[in-house]
């Protein structure tokens, strides 16, 4: 891993590995009566929005305060990027306030790895989603939410998701949820399956890891995991499927297409969900559905990353960094 | 104006001559020539080519002199190699009127640099929808043959239509920006495996090949000739190879970009490398480098697009299209097809001199190095090798995306109608 996470795509095995391990520590952070760890005390790190978001922001508001960072808010709404001023001069602005690390959110895909690699600014740069093109922490938390429901949050510990069946079903052309999920979950040994109507695909994707299916039902019964991605409605006014309900009816995922999933399988959804389109209310309030334990592990894959990244930690296995040598010790107390 | 006499050239890659230049134009061409009275240039085996033409130039003056002005932008050509070129008509105003294209003509000829061409536009404003004053433009002192949108498609069927057709009355050409603005719409790179990674618009092949496609049956249902601006794909190259056997009057330009770069650059997301139309698979590279040996592409021109460095120091989606192109255009084409044994010298003075003067018409340029021709000369020192350093560029801009990359050839002289413009790798 290096200094920054810009890609799923840049993560070995290992590196992945030991991020969920590591969050499953701070997982054990939330459990506790004070919710907060010292280790990131005295560290600043700027949370760069130019894209509204909500659930991420939050997120990794929630992470850093948890690490008892300094934390900065900065959303392009109302600032100085609203008068002209460029990604370059607003990077380099905070970076002389003294900034550790900036997660950044933007539209533009590539604006993260432009911020790491141009020689702008020094900081560890972390993807928050960017453009059609990665979402990296989403990947990690949603490998998590998999490896605890499929695995166990204690029998998965070193463990990747080597054969399990994952299936995900959308908006994959539009969507840097799907491109990080199919990096990570490859590199974690997983089989992906994609399912979308063709026009929800983007070209070239044959060179990726992965089958693609236009066929929802034949696809469940082989699933252990089906995320469903948010459609947006306005897509159909470009031609990408004909009405909202013809949509829901070959790739919406309702209570009986659940029922032709295997006993074990969950449900997933990034957020936000917009029920009737992609999923049924039937099917996001079921028990199968880790929509809200996501959120959760969010948090906790956000703490791990940070920790992980501004620990300046060396990733190779004679050097594991502090907290999963605790963890380790733990263990063997028992 | 004195007696200049080249000692020891290839002429055109052949056998060394020497050349004497007397006043304007060529006096003499043959061995052992006497320098009596001359001031001599030692060519020691250096290729002597035609000055060369370039049919397509953003020269962004009037209205982005920050970018690039007619001074700075001949100063580029000249520097290139070039003796002439000519001006897009996307400026602010737009060259869509009389006036307009008569003060980037005039400019050209006060600077003295190179041979200023002004192209006018199709349409009111490049707005596609009502025809410029094409008549005026030509008759005006620019002397306007070439016409086009460039930058934009001319995209309505019956806009190309008449526009084919009008221009014939006095044998204009329409350069066609092949580009379907419905298939390209939020388009940022070539669509295929990169863009699917990337997450960014993909810009799909079939946008150009389309309107090639159907610019050619509609120059050839009208009896017209048309010619292709920047073909970037192999399945343009078949159109045009197929139109061509059909005897329908169609030219066709490549860029030196993209005879040499492919989208796996995009990987960078420096937005050095986003340019209009966009960087391609290296099977279409191939296809391109085959078709310009083969002639069915007929030409290299350079689309040279200065932006300031504010345009490309950003990320990808607020960046400019373009790069400059001027001063690195025969350097690409000696590693992309000289040096591959594709071309030789003399293919080179077709595909950059006589091709585009008589596309566009550039009376004066294009002629062959012999006795009696304008003195219109680039000597080119082929056996170089060198990084290409962007701070030395007579170009106001900088956004070339061959930065310290190792290109070989490097042009030392220039000479419009006699006039050195370029002695020893430095302007006049």
């Amino acid at each position: 891993m290096q200094r920054h996470l810009i890609s799923a795509a840049d993560l070995t095995r290992d590196d992945a590995v030991l991020i969920l391990d590591t969050a499953e520590e701070m997982a054990r952070v939330a459990d506790r009566p004070i919710k907060k760890l010292p280790t990131l005390r005295g560290r600043t790190i700027v949370n760069l929005f130019f894209e509204d978001s909500t659930r991420t922001r939050i997120s990794f508001e929630a992470a850093e305060k948890r690490l008892s960072a300094d934390v900065i808010n900065f959303s392009a709404k109302g600032s100085s990027v609203s008068k002209g001023e460029s990604l370059k001069d607003t990077a380099q602005t905070l970076e002389a306030m003294g900034v550790d690390a900036v997660v950044i959110r933007h539209g533009a895909s590539g604006a993260p790895y432009r911020l790491a690699n141009s020689g702008w600014i020094d900081a560890a740069v972390v993807n928050a989603g960017d453009g059609t093109h990665q979402h990296p922490t989403q990947a990690l938390l949603d490998a998590f939410t998999m490896r605890r429901r499929l695995i166990g949050p204690d029998a998965g510990l070193g463990q990747d998701l080597a054969g399990k069946r994952i299936t995900i079903v959308g908006d994959i052309l539009h969507s840097r949820v799907a491109r990080s999920n199919v990096d990570l979950l490859h590199t974690l040994g997983a089989e992906v399956t994609l399912v979308a109507p063709p026009t929800l695909l983007p070209v070239g994707i044959e060179t990726w890891p992965c089958e693609v299916s236009y066929d929802l039902d034949s696809t469940l019964p082989k699933s252990d995991a089906v995320m469903m991605l948010r459609v947006q409605r306005e897509r159909m006014n470009a031609a990408f499927f004909p009405t909202e309900r013809e949509y829901s009816r070959r790739y919406g995922l309702d209570g009986d297409r659940m029922a032709r999933m295997p006993e074990h399988a969950v449900v997933m959804h990034p957020g936000p969900m917009v029920r009737g389109m992609e999923i049924t209310a039937e099917v996001a309030d079921s028990d199968r559905c880790t929509v809200v334990e996501q959120v959760a592990n969010g948090v906790s894959i956000r703490m791990a990353v940070l920790y992980l990244l501004l620990g300046g930690a060396v990733f190779d296995s004679k050097n594991v960094p502090a907290v999963t040598q605790t963890r380790t010790e733990e263990k063997q107390d028992r | 104006m004195s007696k200049i006499l080249i000692r020891g050239a290839k002429v055109l890659g052949g056998e060394q001559q020497d050349v004497l230049i007397d006043g304007g134009t060529i006096a003499e061409v043959g061995s052992g020539l006497s320098a009596e009275g001359a001031e001599v240039v030692e060519a020691g085996g250096k290729v002597l080519l035609p000055g060369l033409v370039d049919l397509h130039t953003h020269l962004r003056e009037p209205g982005r002199e920050d970018s690039e002005t007619v001074l700075t932008g001949t100063r580029a050509a000249a520097s290139g190699g070039y003796t002439s070129v000519f001006a897009m008509a996307n400026t602010f105003p737009v060259a869509d009127t009389a006036g307009v294209v008569e003060q980037v003509w005039r400019l050209g000829k006060e600077h003295g640099y190179c041979d200023v061409r002004p192209i006018g536009a199709v349409t009111v404003g490049l707005e596609g929808s009502k025809l410029a004053e094409l008549g005026a433009m030509h008759e005006s002192a620019a002397g306007v043959t070439v016409f086009s949108d460039d930058g934009k498609c001319v995209h309505d069927a019956v806009i190309m239509r008449r526009a084919l057709e009008y221009v014939k009355a006095f044998n204009g050409v329409i350069a066609q920006h092949a580009q379907e603005p419905r298939l390209t719409e939020g388009a940022e790179m070539n669509e295929g495996v990169v863009s699917a990674e990337l997450g960014l618009g993909g810009w799909p092949a079939v946008a150009e090949e389309s309107i090639i496609a159907r610019d050619v049956l509609l120059a050839d249902h009208v009896g017209s000739r048309v010619h292709i601006c920047h073909l970037s794909t192999a399945g343009s190259v078949e159109i045009v190879r197929w139109a061509k056997s059909r005897g329908i009057q169609v030219t066709a330009e490549v860029t030196p970009h993209h005879l040499l770069l492919t989208d796996e650059l995009v990987r960078t997301y420096n937005p050095v490398y986003k340019v209009n139309p966009p960087l391609r698979t290296e099977r279409d590279v191939r296809a391109l480098r085959e078709a310009l040996a083969d002639g069915t592409i007929d030409i290299v021109a350079t689309d040279h697009a200065p932006h300031p460095h504010e345009d490309k120091d950003c990320e990808w989606a607020a960046a400019a299209m373009g790069m400059v192109g001027l001063e690195t255009a025969l350097s690409v084409v000696q590693e992309t097809m000289v040096d591959t044994g594709l071309l030789d010298w003399a293919g080179v003075a077709d595909r950059m001199s006589f091709k585009p003067a008589q596309i566009g018409q550039a009376t004066g340029h294009g002629r062959p190095v012999s006795a009696g021709e304008p003195a219109n000369l680039t000597l080119v020192d082929t056996a170089y090798r060198g990084l290409v350093e962007p701070a030395g560029f007579a170009s106001r801009s900088r956004n070339t995306p061959y930065e310290g990359r190792e290109l070989p050839g490097r042009v030392t002289h220039t000479w419009l109608r006699g006039k050195a413009t370029l002695v020893d790798g430095k302007l006049t």
